[in-house]
């Protein structure tokens, strides 16, 4: 096992570092621009039973240290992920991937989680439950404590892979929804996804996304992200994987101290296509100035100043 | 896709509200008239797409409107500065298609990728033919600089203070073309679209989270399928769009 080295259940991982749905397409961009295989893993584009367009344009907005996103699941459906993606991207990544799943009912999820899991190439399943860009579905899952362990244990029940079930930041107590995942079987959470937000464009005096509200993400939402995997960690036993504005090997470190088993990374991949490379090949230093032997050894390690 | 480090060489004003900066670096990912670049701006999260006007070996030319605080910003970057840039973006223009006598349809800062898509086809030993649009007599550029390569220019603005007075489309009747290229704003596309008689190929804006297709925020529906405006167009041909009236 090398420095940077973690294990996410019962996988090794070379390292922490995992680019973060929806900003990674699934993977054959990036593998244009470099060797993907240096990555821990990555986790594709949320994926659902049919085909999707999404929401009209514009889908993007810009914010101060980052920005809103309201694609609303664009996504070619489970059928052509398995028949097309999947099959493009054994040619250019050969360790396992981390299937995200979204859905509009339990049987949705349910299926494409089924058949997601039956693929060799899929090592865990990242189980959206926090999407706020679509209509009675996705984050209303996420919300609500009971709806979140009916999808977990409905997606376990028909699952052999590790389930990772991703949790909204927009609920009032993240660590009740991530215990709730926890009882009802989870394998582990990832946290967080985007923060429901909006801007207005002051001269047309209209809503710049068409969706109206969008997703925040990027650089600004870091510091909340990092408060709530210190809160999740704390409440659940299982794995926590931490995400929400991380842009650099520093970042990566300062949210394992906070309890994250493992890293991932969204916008930044989208300013710097090389970003999750750059933070993999700047961890030795990082870790080097922080007196850090193994990254492993570091998780939950600011735990000891948990207030009492 | 490249990226890169390139210095400002120059960057001055060209028309009412209208900029010229060229950029010195690697402009070896610039391989069509049509594509674009991606420039990270200080202050600024998402980087800014702009298309290529014109390139060498070393210098890359953009024209930019100031339309809010990133371009405004960019506006006043001294020559020397260095910036962080994303290079041979999108597909650009296919100029194998365009027959012997193609025209040109630019509207504003559509215009200028029609400069080296005008350069490419005279080369080739095209009758190259351009409509330019603008609002004003005050907002025009690169009438001259594209009657000065050797195409057929004619000028249209909605005040009538230089040219034809009225849209592109108004200035489209008697031509007598092989094929088209339109860049502008989307109402002028559509008019474009509607009015012009050959098939051709129109290039598209749209927001963008990325430019280089991770992100799906700049998608549209066509008739051949889902496509990312920054990777898939920003050209696309006549007959995919998916525009019904
Ligand atoms: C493929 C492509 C080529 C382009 N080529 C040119 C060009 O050659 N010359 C030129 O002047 N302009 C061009 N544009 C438009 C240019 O990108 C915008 O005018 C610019 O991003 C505005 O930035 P801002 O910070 O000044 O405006 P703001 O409104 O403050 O920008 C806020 C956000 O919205 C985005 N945005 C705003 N307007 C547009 C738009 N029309 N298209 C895409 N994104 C937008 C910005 O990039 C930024 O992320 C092009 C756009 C695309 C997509
Ligand atoms: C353009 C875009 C698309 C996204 N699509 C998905 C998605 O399909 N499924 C998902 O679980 N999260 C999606 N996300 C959320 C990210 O995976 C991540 O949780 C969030 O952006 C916070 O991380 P960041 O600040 O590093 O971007 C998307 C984010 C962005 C910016
Ligand atoms: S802007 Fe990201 S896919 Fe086009």
């Amino acid at each position: 096992m090398g420095r940077l080295s973690v294990t996410l259940c019962g996988i090794e991982l070379d390292n922490p570092v995992i680019p973060a749905s929806g900003t990674f397409g699934y993977g054959v961009e990036f593998a244009e621009l470099y060797d993907i295989n240096c990555l821990g893993t990555f986790s594709f584009k949320g994926t659902t039973r049919e085909p999707r367009y999404g929401n009209p344009t514009p889908r993007i907005a810009e914010a101060e240290s980052g920005m809103l996103n309201a694609v609303g699941l664009q996504n070619p459906g489970v059928d052509a992920v398995i028949a097309e993606e999947l099959p493009r991207l054994k040619k250019c990544f050969h360790k396992p991937v981390m299937a995200n799943v979204s859905g509009f009912s339990v049987e949705e999820y349910v299926e494409v989680c089924r058949r997601l899991d039956a693929q060799a190439q899929v090592g865990w399943l990242e189980v959206n439950i926090s999407c706020p860009n679509v209509h009675g579905g996705g984050m209303s899952f996420g919300t609500d404590p009971h709806m979140a362990a009916e999808v977990t244990r409905a997606v376990k029940a028909v699952t052999t892979k590790p389930v990772i079930m991703k949790l909204s930041p927009n609920v009032t107590d993240i660590a009740q929804i991530a215990r709730a995942c926890e009882d009802a079987g989870a394998d582990a959470v990832s946290l967080i996804n985007t923060l429901m937000a909006m801007r207005i464009d002051i001269r047309r005096r209209r809503p710049i996304l068409a969706n109206v509200t969008g997703g925040l993400s990027g650089p600004a939402v870091f510091p909340v992200a990092l408060r709530m995997v210190w809160q999740v960690a704390d409440a659940v036993g299982i794995p926590v994987i931490g995400l929400g504005g991380v842009s650099s090997a520093e970042q990566v470190i300062e949210m394992m101290l906070a309890g994250a088993a493992a890293v991932e990374v969204g916008a930044a991949n989208l300013t710097d296509p090389w970003a999750c490379q750059k933070i993999i090949d700047e961890l030795p230093a990082a870790m080097d100035r922080c007196g850090i032997d193994n990254l492993r050894d570091i998780i939950g390690g600011a735990k000891q100043w948990e207030k009492t | 896709m490249k990226q890169g480090i390139y210095t400002v060489e120059e960057n001055t004003p060209l028309a009412e509200g209208v900029f010229r900066m060229r950029l010195r670096g690697d402009t070896s990912a610039v391989t069509r008239p049509g594509q674009f670049i991606n420039i990270r701006l200080d202050g600024k999260f998402l980087r800014r797409p702009i298309s290529v006007c014109d390139w060498d070996d070393g210098t890359i030319t953009i024209i930019y409107k100031l339309l809010g605080d990133g371009t405004e910003r960019m506006s006043r970057y001294p020559a020397g500065k260095t910036l962080d840039v994303l290079t041979g973006l999108g597909n650009g223009f296919d100029v194998g298609r365009a027959g012997e006598r193609p025209l040109l349809i630019g509207g504003g800062v559509g215009t200028p990728p029609m400069y080296a898509l005008a350069k490419q086809l005279l080369a080739a030993g095209k009758r190259v033919q351009a409509v330019l649009g603008f609002n004003s007599a005050a907002d025009v550029f690169y009438a001259d600089e594209l009657r000065d390569l050797g195409a057929a220019v004619r000028v249209a603005t909605a005040d009538g203070s230089r040219g034809v007075k009225g849209f592109v489309t108004d200035a489209l009747a008697g031509l007598d073309y092989s094929y088209y290229y339109a860049c502008g704003p989307e109402p002028m596309l559509r008019a474009v679209w509607k009015t012009a008689v050959t098939d051709g190929e129109l290039s598209f804006e749209e927001r963008m989270g990325c430019g280089f297709g991770a992100c799906m925020g700049c998608t549209c529906k066509t008739l051949t399928g889902f496509k990312r405006i920054c990777r898939d167009g920003p050209v696309l041909r006549k007959g995919e769009l998916l525009w019904d009236d």
